[in-house]
This record gives structure tokens, sequence and C-alpha cells, in this order.
């Protein structure tokens, strides 16, 4: 027998008598206001909340937040950034951007955390090697809690998912909190709707 | 193998007072923390009623669901490897990394492969492993195990760590601020992730209807470590695997909350398909834990998410740091866990306990740790592997305990002695109650004395 067989048959020997798989309530009936409540949770995990006005351009808002980036890559087609992620090659040499810029499928309110897969971050490391994260998101794809969000359709698709809430951080030593440990030294979430997204790209293609 | 003194490797923690008293008050602010994220979730008991349901029922059903996840890992497109032992597991991440011509591996923190002490068996074949959580870091530079599951050097303060990284990496050693400690960590790390052929992550979840690998951190050095070098090598104990996505909601909810009172980490990531170009290996591990899920009485001890909730509030463990506990796993977990991979080595720890029972009270899957404990004591006692000391005085014990007239004899007697003993015969080092300890103040009378006194006329 191999170690698989003689694991699988062990534990198959092993294990006690059956116990029932109980039913997972969604827990969803009283939930606060979600868009409120993802803000506070946001910015109790160390992210920061930017909810521009419709007439704000995105550039501009990146502006504001980042004024001395020099080296922007998006994996959102809202902005086009300064470092195009097409033909970047290997995740290492995204090292040097400085302002990732993605877009959430949704937020989670119970955390303050956005839901980033694959398909948000064209390359998985944009995440977490950038120096800063700007993170769009649409105020209506906020759901409640926890359970609401594993039970949303990305995670049964994605190949590659995080939860992610605020910056990377760390309290090893002396319990110090500290915000930029090895990911993202910031993390901003960007309100911003999908319709206002797509209006503006109207606009600047006519 | 020998055996574990805790009360004797305890005493030098006590004697770092400023350590000790840091720790004791670091560790209980978590506990506090984790009661006020607590009682901001209403359905908090339910949550607990429910992780444990689930897990007790993936145990009873633990072979299915192991091969339903390894089935959809492979359809996923990912390498699953079966390891009976540490040994084995060593084995196959040397060959994979062999394999891959890899040199360099960064790591994030896993129990588990420092369980199967993976780092010492890679160095010896030549490939530098790093550890990339900041905790995790300093222990391995500084040549210490973690003392800790979740806050791995946390019985060190800011100067110690000052010293370590002024010794290992150049630091300024007249710094000591956590913020230039943690930004040095930073730029210091940072090349190994650019660099290394390989990156390994443990694993806090397995989804079997998904095969799903779910890691929950703080830093983003797992999620660096999976993601930028080309080779994911993911090491799971097979107690992780759990049945559905919807699942893991229920175990992220109080994973944080119970571990450091925050609502969720900052990341929850669930590595299911490898990257393009890129391989994803998962080491599924046994070392024990087949043959555990048959202890009747220690089997639910399974059911453990590593939270390190137990630890946090345990008063013996505060006081007497997790070095002090020799294996692995520290605290009132480590003391129901190490025994049953090495019941004389670790004999000694069911009795570094006063079965107060608070780490059952905060433990979010419900295992009762404590009379697990006592259970422990008990089987020990069985097994005849009692340390000395503690036999004879148990002998003694059960005797004037069986015997009320011989007890109110010696209470009376020790009462006695109490009050009149000097200070040099009350504190040696056959009274074991009397080290880095006062021995309280003794009333007036015992309660028999004034139950005669005050009720015993009356009846």
């Amino acid at each position: 027998m191999n170690s698989r067989e003689i694991i699988l048959e062990t534990v198959k020997r092993n294990q006690p008598r059956v116990a029932a798989l109980p039913e997972v309530p969604l827990f969803d009936p009283h939930l606060p206001d979600p868009w409120r409540q993802f803000g506070e949770n946001l910015q109790r995990m160390g992210g920061t909340l930017v909810e521009p006005s419709p007439d704000d351009g995105l550039a501009s808002v990146i502006k504001a937040l980042h004024p001395d980036a020099k080296i922007i890559a998006s994996a959102t087609p809202e902005i086009e950034g300064t470092k195009q992620l097409e033909g970047v090659g290997a995740p290492r040499n995204l090292s040097d951007v400085d302002v990732g810029v993605v877009r959430a499928a949704f937020g989670v309110a119970e955390t303050g955390s956005v839901f980033l897969s694959d398909v948000d971050l064209g390359i998985r490391a944009l995440g977490y090697l950038s120096q800063h994260l700007v993170v769009l998101l649409d105020p209506a794809e906020v759901v409640g809690n926890l359970h609401q969000a594993y039970h949303r359709p990305e995670f049964a698709t994605a190949s590659y998912a995080v939860l992610m809430t605020g910056p990377s951080a760390t309290a090893d030593i002396e319990g110090v909190l500290i915000h930029g440990a090895q990911g993202v030294r910031t993390l901003s979430v960007v309100a911003r709707p999908v319709a206002v997204a797509s209006q503006q790209a109207a606009t600047n293609s006519q | 193998m020998k055996r574990i003194d805790h009360a004797e490797a305890s005493s030098h923690f006590i004697a770092e007072k400023e350590n000790e008293a840091f720790h004791d008050k670091r560790l209980w602010d978590l506990r506090m923390k984790r009661d006020g994220q607590r009682d901001d979730v209403p359905e908090w008991s339910e949550l607990r009623d429910l992780a444990s349901a689930i897990k007790e029922h993936t145990l009873t059903h633990l072979s299915d669901y192991l091969l339903q996840f390894e089935e959809n890992a492979k359809k996923n497109g990912a390498y699953v490897h079966w390891a009976l032992d540490a040994e084995e597991h060593n084995r196959i991440v040397h060959e994979i990394l062999a394999d891959h011509k890899a040199k360099t591996l960064v790591k994030s923190k896993s129990m588990l492969t420092d369980e199967c002490e993976l780092r010492p068996y890679l160095a010896r074949r030549g490939v530098d492993v790093i550890e990339t959580d900041l905790g995790e870091r300093i222990q391995q530079l500084d040549d210490e195990p973690p003392s800790h599951i979740v806050v791995p050097a946390v019985h060190k303060l800011r100067g110690d760590v000052a010293e370590v990284f002024a010794r290992t990496l150049d630091s300024d050693p007249a710094n000591d601020d956590p913020h230039y400690l943690s930004e040095h960590a930073r730029i210091t790390t940072r090349p190994y992730f650019l660099n290394a052929e390989a990156g390994m992550t443990g694993g806090n979840f397995a989804v079997a209807e998904t095969g799903a690998v779910v890691v929950c951190t703080n830093e983003g050095n797992a999620d660096l470590s999976a993601t930028v070098p080309p080779l994911h090598i993911a090491s799971i104990g097979i107690e992780k695997v759990i049945p559905r996505t919807e699942h893991v909601a229920v175990f992220v909810r109080m994973l944080s909350r119970s571990a450091v009172g925050s609502p969720i980490t900052q990341y929850t990531s669930h590595f299911r398909k490898p990257p393009d170009g890129g391989e994803l290996h998962i080491i599924l591990v046994d070392n024990g834990r087949s043959e555990r899920l048959g202890m009747e009485e220690f089997w639910t001890s399974l059911k453990c998410i590593r939270c390190g909730a137990c630890m946090n509030t345990c008063p013996v463990y505060r006081r007497s740091g997790g070095l002090s506990y020799g294996g692995v796993y520290s605290g009132p977990i480590g003391i129901i866990l190490n025994p049953t991979t090495d019941m004389r080595k670790y004999s000694n720890l069911p009795f570094a306990s006063t079965l107060n029972g608070s780490c059952t009270a905060v433990c979010p899957v419900k295992i009762n740790i404590h009379e697990q404990i006592y259970q422990w004591r008990r089987i020990l006692s069985e097994h005849n592997q009692l340390p000395f000391v503690k036999k004879a005085a148990m002998k003694v014990s059960g005797r004037i305990l069986s015997d009320p007239k011989a007890y109110r004899r010696t209470l009376s007697a020790t009462d006695a002695a109490m009050e009149h003993l000097p200070r040099f015969l009350l504190y040696t080092r056959f009274n074991a109650w009397g080290k880095q300890r006062e021995v309280p103040i003794t009333p007036d009378h015992t309660f028999h004395a004034w139950y005669l006194k005050n009720r015993g006329a009356s009846s």
C-alpha cells in the first residue's frame, strides 16, 4: 500500500460515529445599511474610503491620493496607467509599480473587505507587489455579511480569489500596529458606480 | 526523547521580569479584544455550534471528503501529494524543489511545516528557506522555534528584536522603534520574494467541493510567496478539509476574531488553480492525525482551527511563555496535541494547567480542552508516566483526602505552620506553590471550624 492508501484506510477505520452536517443560515434579516458599515469597517482595518463626486475623473482622484506616484499599473479598462500589464511577463516585473488600480467585483460590509479574483487583478501579484492599491467599487455591489459573500457566484468560478481588507499589516513587535508589512502600504477604496464608469468611457470615446 | 520539564523551562522566562509582564499584558489584551468582537456578533454562540458541528461531521466522513478534495484539486490542475509522516512530507517538498532546480524558498507561517521540521531538512540539502512572516522571521533569525502559533515572537520585546536584527540583518542596533524594524524586515525580505524559484504556504481550510486551499494572513507575505514565484507548494493537515465553500464563512467569521480580535485577517486568499504557466502542489499530511481520529477522548482536538485563543486566555501560558512547553504547539492546545505524538516527552505538560476551563470557554470550535487535559493526566498515570515528585505527592494527597479526620488534622497543622514558619522554610524547593509567587494568607479558621461554631449547634 502507498501512503495515500494507508492514510485513507486508517482514517476510515478510525472515523468516529457519524455526525450530521448542519444547515448554515445566512444570518441576514437585520443587517445594517451595507455601504455605511462597509466604510466604517474598511477604515477600522486601516483602509481609506474615497467618495468622489460623479464629475471627478478617475485620474484626478488617483492623482490626489498619490501625487508622487510615477508608475501606475491598471487592471481595469477604466484607466490606462503608465505601465501596461500585457507583456509584463513574470510577476516579479511588477516590483516597480507605485500604484496598482483594480476594480473589485463586490465588497463585504461586515468586514470592510473587497473581493478580487484573477479576472479583477490581471496578474495576481499586482495586488501585493504594488506599493499602494486603489480599488474601485460600485456601492451597489456590497453584501451584508460573509455568509452572503460566500454565496456569490464569483467564488464558484474564480481560480484565485482574495477577500482583501485594508492594507497589509503586522503587530508582531510588541503589538504595535504597522501598515505596510510585506504587501501594499495603503489601500484606498474609491466609490464608483459601474454606470458612472461606462458613462465616462462613452464621453471619452466621442 | 528527554522529558520536557515545563516548570524548569518556564523559570527562565519568569526570570525575564519585563518580558514576562509584557507577555501577560499583551496576551490578555488580545483576549479582551476577542471578547469585544464576540459581543459585536449577535449569533456568536450559534456560530460556535455550527463550526463545531461542521468539523465533527467532516471528521466523521473524513475519507470521503479527502477523496472529493483530491479529485477537485486535480481537476483544477493542481498536483496532490499524500504524506504519511513528517519525513515523507519533507522528502516530497525537496523532490518538488529539486525537480524545479529551486534553491530559494520563500514561505509564510505554517505550524505544520514547523511540526515536520522542514527548515533544517531543506537547509541540510542546500535549499535556502526564508520565513516571511515578521514574527516567524524574527524567530528564524534568532534560531528559536515560534513561542505562539499566531504571534510567534510575542515573548520578545522591541529591544530583543533590535538586537536580533542588528546581529543578522545589519540594522541600526540603537534603533528599536517597531516601525523601523518592520520596515527593515520588509526591505530585506523583498529581494527574496522577487528572486525565489518557489513559494510555500500552509492552509487554514481545504474545501472539498472546489479543491480550493484557503489561507488567512495579515502581512501580504503568503500571497507574495504564492503569486510571485512560478511554483506554489501548500502543505495541509488532513483535518483541515471542510465540505463546501459556504462553510468557509462560518470559520472565517470566527478565526481572526478569536485570534487577535479583528473581524477578519487582512487577506483571506483562495487558491484553486495554478496561475498561467505556474504550478500548484498540495501536500496532504497525516503525521499522526489519522491515529488520533481513533482516540475516543481526544479525536475532537482535530477540530482545532489554530486561532490561539486558548493560549491567550490561559494564566499558565501567559506567565510561562510558549517556549517552556518544548513543542511546536504550546498553551492548552499544545498540552493536548503534543502527548499524542510522544507521551513520555510531553508527560509534564498536562500539569501546566489549573483546569479552570477558560480555554474551553473561548474555543471557537468548542473543543473540551480542559477536560482533555484532565484525561491526559489520567492516562499518563495509567501508563506510569507521572514524574516522581508528582507521584509521591499524589500518593500522600490521596491518603489524606480519602480520610476526613486525617484531612482536618493536616489542614490545621498546615495553617499553624504557614503562620509561624519563617520565610526560608516556607519558600523552599519542596514547596512548588511558593515558587515565583507569594503564598496567600490563610484564613483564621477552616470552613469546617466555622460551620461547627455557627451552624453546628442548631442542627
